[in-house]
């Protein structure tokens, strides 16, 4: 089991790698259409063939990868901050606070998000860039994700507060604020990495998702979900496997993440 | 003893039923969405369009092929000089699908429901040039003459689109004069429809039509898994294919790969004019300048858009008119070429310069701007892509939106919050007075600056003026000198930069006999009555 955790480990750090890397590693701009090749097979020139408009797709996997891997995790931070201040907070306090919260915590999470993405991204001035479209589109990915964290995150807070320890350090004359800061933040922490962790492959299928409807990050700045939008329909079919690539790539990389939660999990 | 008996009734009750009955033959195809009527005058969606093709009985249809007008339950008609009467001379012995018989009584009758402005008929909005009633006189049950309140350009044309329902029949419009009437229908699953008994057409042998007994239409939005039944063999034809799925296709069977050639539809890129749009003024300045309209129209490479989005099964667009409509398009207009130094000094001309690799107007801002379109074409997603690239080399940064459909519409007719918009126009009419909503200064389908009060330019008056004249012109040389002329000025302004007519595709079945697929719709079962199976089972006369 150390062992595929640490292969894993290791693919994630060659990806990572090699997107942040992408301007070396790439044989050609993500954008430039080379359009007397469209469609090419794997090729010396282009590793993984050309896409419609003859862009290389291995220069577009690779800055794709880097838009994905770099932001899921950030728009994960956003909503790990927001499901430990929220969800944190009712199981601190508890009572109506805790109540209150998880009312708003469950209306949120019966929002549809799809949609409210959808009216975000309309709402959005026309000439945003591509690269600030992207960034935008994450962070709103992470400013709805944070319901299901704050549960999980408000139902262990509520399992530390009734624990014995917390007991003992009351009992003990420790202030709340001495509480708070030495045993309930440090005994948190784990399960607010485990939720980091695991929301990090939630946004990048999210992003994935928002592509396939075209309503992902804006071309011509390339990502897994647009990627992957190349892979609808029937021509998708068609005797070319190299379009895969994006693919594959994506569930080797979510799967190489959730080896690593279980990891984070088990010391959670 | 006792299973043999079994046996044997059972070989003496199938041979019975064989006896008495033959093999029906039955043709499947997909529909997108459920038909929202099956009421042949107040049709508004392409599914209700498709059955009232295959179940109405039209006076005169136009015919597909050659575009010309041809007498279905019409034996002969006669327009006035005023061009605003129209009088029929009725096919005789002719019975709806129930046995009903059909007259005079019911053409009119038809024309009164149509004209009924409680009806709210597309179809009848047609026939609406001048406000005032319609008058129908019968004079025996085979001959009528229809008196409209002021004259009507192609009326006769317009009656393609007006099939007759029975003023007696207690089934209402579902008693039909067409080749087939509705025998079933599961909502949101399938249709039925069944061979018209009644149906008055025979072929040369003397056989009555239609030859296919009965037609099963499956309620199927998905397009790809349309074309996998089709290669599986589970449905007949698909009517319209996009490029990409045409290509796959051909490749796989290329005997079902039927392109028709090029469309009457097109697709293009408009920038917004509304003087009241919440855009700073110097991109007004930018997007009301013909120089610079040309300009980006120049940069475009059309050639490239139709071989890369299109495969080839596409043309550079001219104008409004397709080339596939042989009676009104301008044959001495030619696509415009892509020609990068044309545009610079088309720019050049309005004060515009290239400084590095952007391009800046005279007031030194960077041409920068945004096109909408809808999410999820791929299409034009991909036609964006390829326009991006190329007004790079003029030094244009073009940023592409894709959109939820609702949310482009809202911006392109309410809050007019945008710069420049790529969609595609699908034009079913032949005749270009249908498109008057788009041309007149003051109609609400005039994209770039809809609802204007007075032309805001001079050629806008100019294209008003001829659209008026020509829709109240009878001499056809005129209108056609008239509608040149439209097609001469948009080339020359380009406030919609049209940049490719698609060709129309469709995929057949090779089991289906007489198939001929054409650019107008319906392009493949155009000839409904006359399609049959390579197999077909032999009908009992």
């Amino acid at each position: 089991m150390k062992r595929l955790r640490r292969a894993a480990l290791a693919f994630l750090a060659i990806v990572v790698l090699a997107s942040l890397l992408a301007g070396v590693f790439a044989p050609a701009s993500y954008d430039f259409q080379f359009r007397e090749v469209s469609n090419a097979a794997c090729s010396t020139h282009h590793w993984l063939g050309t896409d419609a408009l003859g862009r290389d797709r291995f220069s577009r996997l690779l800055f794709g990868t880097r838009v994905s891997l770099l932001l899921a995790p950030a728009a994960a931070l956003i909503s790990t901050l927001l499901a430990a201040l929220i969800g944190g907070v009712a199981g601190y306090i508890g009572g109506k606070v805790q109540r209150t919260l998880m009312a708003a915590t469950d209306l949120s999470m019966a929002m549809p998000w799809m949609f409210l993405l959808i009216t975000v991204r309309a709402m959005l001035p026309l000439n945003t860039g591509p690269a600030a479209s992207v960034v935008i589109t994450f962070a709103v990915l992470g400013l709805l994700g944070w319901p299901a964290a704050a549960r999980v995150v408000c139902a262990d807070a509520r399992r530390l507060i009734e624990s014995d320890f917390i007991l003992h350090a009351r009992a003990a004359g420790c202030s709340e604020a001495c509480i708070f800061r030495r045993q309930f933040l440090p005994n948190l922490r784990p399960v607010l990495m485990a939720q980091f962790w695991i929301s990090i492959p939630v946004f990048i299928l999210a992003e994935a998702n928002l592509g396939i409807l075209g309503l992902g990050v804006a071309e011509p700045l390339p990502s897994w979900g647009g990627l992957l939008q190349e892979l609808q329909g029937l021509a998708a079919t068609s005797g070319r496997p190299w379009q895969f690539a994006p693919i594959l790539l994506l569930i080797a990389t979510v799967s190489c993440f959730h080896l690593a939660i279980e990891r984070k999990e088990s010391e959670a | 003893m006792r299973r043999k008996g079994l046996f044997l009734i059972c070989a003496l009750v199938a041979s019975a039923l064989s006896a008495g009955a033959y093999a029906q033959s039955e043709m499947r195809f997909c529909l997108s969405s459920q038909p929202k009527t099956f009421n042949p005058l107040a049709v508004d969606d392409d599914a209700s369009e498709t059955i009232r093709y295959l179940t109405g009985g039209v006076l005169i249809r136009l015919d597909r092929n050659t575009q010309q007008p041809v007498g279905e339950l019409a034996t002969a008609w006669r327009i006035n000089k005023a061009g605003d009467a129209i009088s029929f001379t009725l096919r005789p012995n002719v019975r709806f699908s129930d046995g009903t018989p059909f007259s005079a009584t019911d053409v009119a009758f038809t024309v009164e429901r149509l004209m009924d402005p409680d009806l709210h008929s597309p179809t009848g909005d047609s026939f609406r040039s001048t406000p005032g009633k319609v008058a129908t006189k019968i004079t025996d049950p085979y001959h009528l003459t229809i008196t409209f309140p002021g004259p009507v350009i192609g009326l006769d044309r317009l009656f393609d689109q007006v099939a007759i329902i029975s003023a007696q029949s207690p089934q209402k419009y579902m008693a039909v004069l067409g080749p087939y009437y509705v025998a079933d229908n599961k909502a949101g699953s399938t249709l039925l429809l069944k061979r018209n008994p009644n149906y008055w057409k025979h072929d040369s042998a003397g056989r009555q039509l239609p030859y296919i007994d009965s037609i099963r239409l499956d309620i199927q939005q998905n397009r790809d898994r349309e074309l996998l039944r089709l290669t599986r063999g589970e449905i007949d034809l698909v009517n319209s294919l996009n490029a990409e799925s045409f290509d796959l296709l051909k490749g796989q069977a290329p005997s079902m790969a039927f392109d028709a050639g090029v469309s009457l539809d097109s697709e293009q890129i408009w920038f917004n004019q509304v003087p009241t749009s919440p855009l700073p003024d110097y991109k007004k300045a930018w997007f009301t300048s013909t120089h610079f309209r040309r300009a980006v129209s120049s940069a475009i490479h059309r050639d490239d858009i139709a071989r890369l989005v299109f495969h080839g099964y596409a043309q550079p667009a001219v104008s409004l008119i397709s080339p596939a409509n042989k009676i009104w398009f301008n044959q001495k207009l030619k696509p415009h070429a892509y020609d990068v130094k044309l545009a610079l000094r088309e720019l050049e001309l309005d004060g515009f310069r290239l400084q590095g690799d952007t391009l800046r107007d005279r007031t030194g801002h960077a041409v920068e701007f945004s096109v909408i379109t809808n999410a999820g074409n791929k299409d034009r997603e991909r036609m964006a892509s390829v326009i991006q690239q190329d007004l790079r080399a003029i030094g244009i940064r073009l940023n592409i939106v894709t959109l939820d459909f609702p949310s482009l519409i809202e911006r392109i007719t309410r809050s007019f919050n945008y710069e420049s918009c790529l969609l595609g126009f699908v034009n079913d009419e032949l005749d270009p007075n249908a498109q008057m909503s788009v041309w007149l200064s003051s109609a609400d389908n005039h994209q770039w600056n809809p609802n204007q009060k007075q032309p805001a330019t001079a050629w806008e008056t100019e294209i008003d003026r001829l659209m008026r004249e020509q829709a109240s012109s009878l001499d056809p040389a005129k209108r056609k000198r008239d509608i040149d002329r439209v097609q001469q000025l948009v080339w020359e302004q380009e406030p919609f930069i049209y940049l490719v007519n698609k060709h129309a595709l469709s995929a057949v079945s090779p089991n289906l006999r007489n198939a001929h697929p054409v650019g107008l719709r319906p392009q493949v079962y155009w000839n409904i009555e006359q399609l049959a199976f390579a197999t077909q089972p032999r009908r009992p006369q």
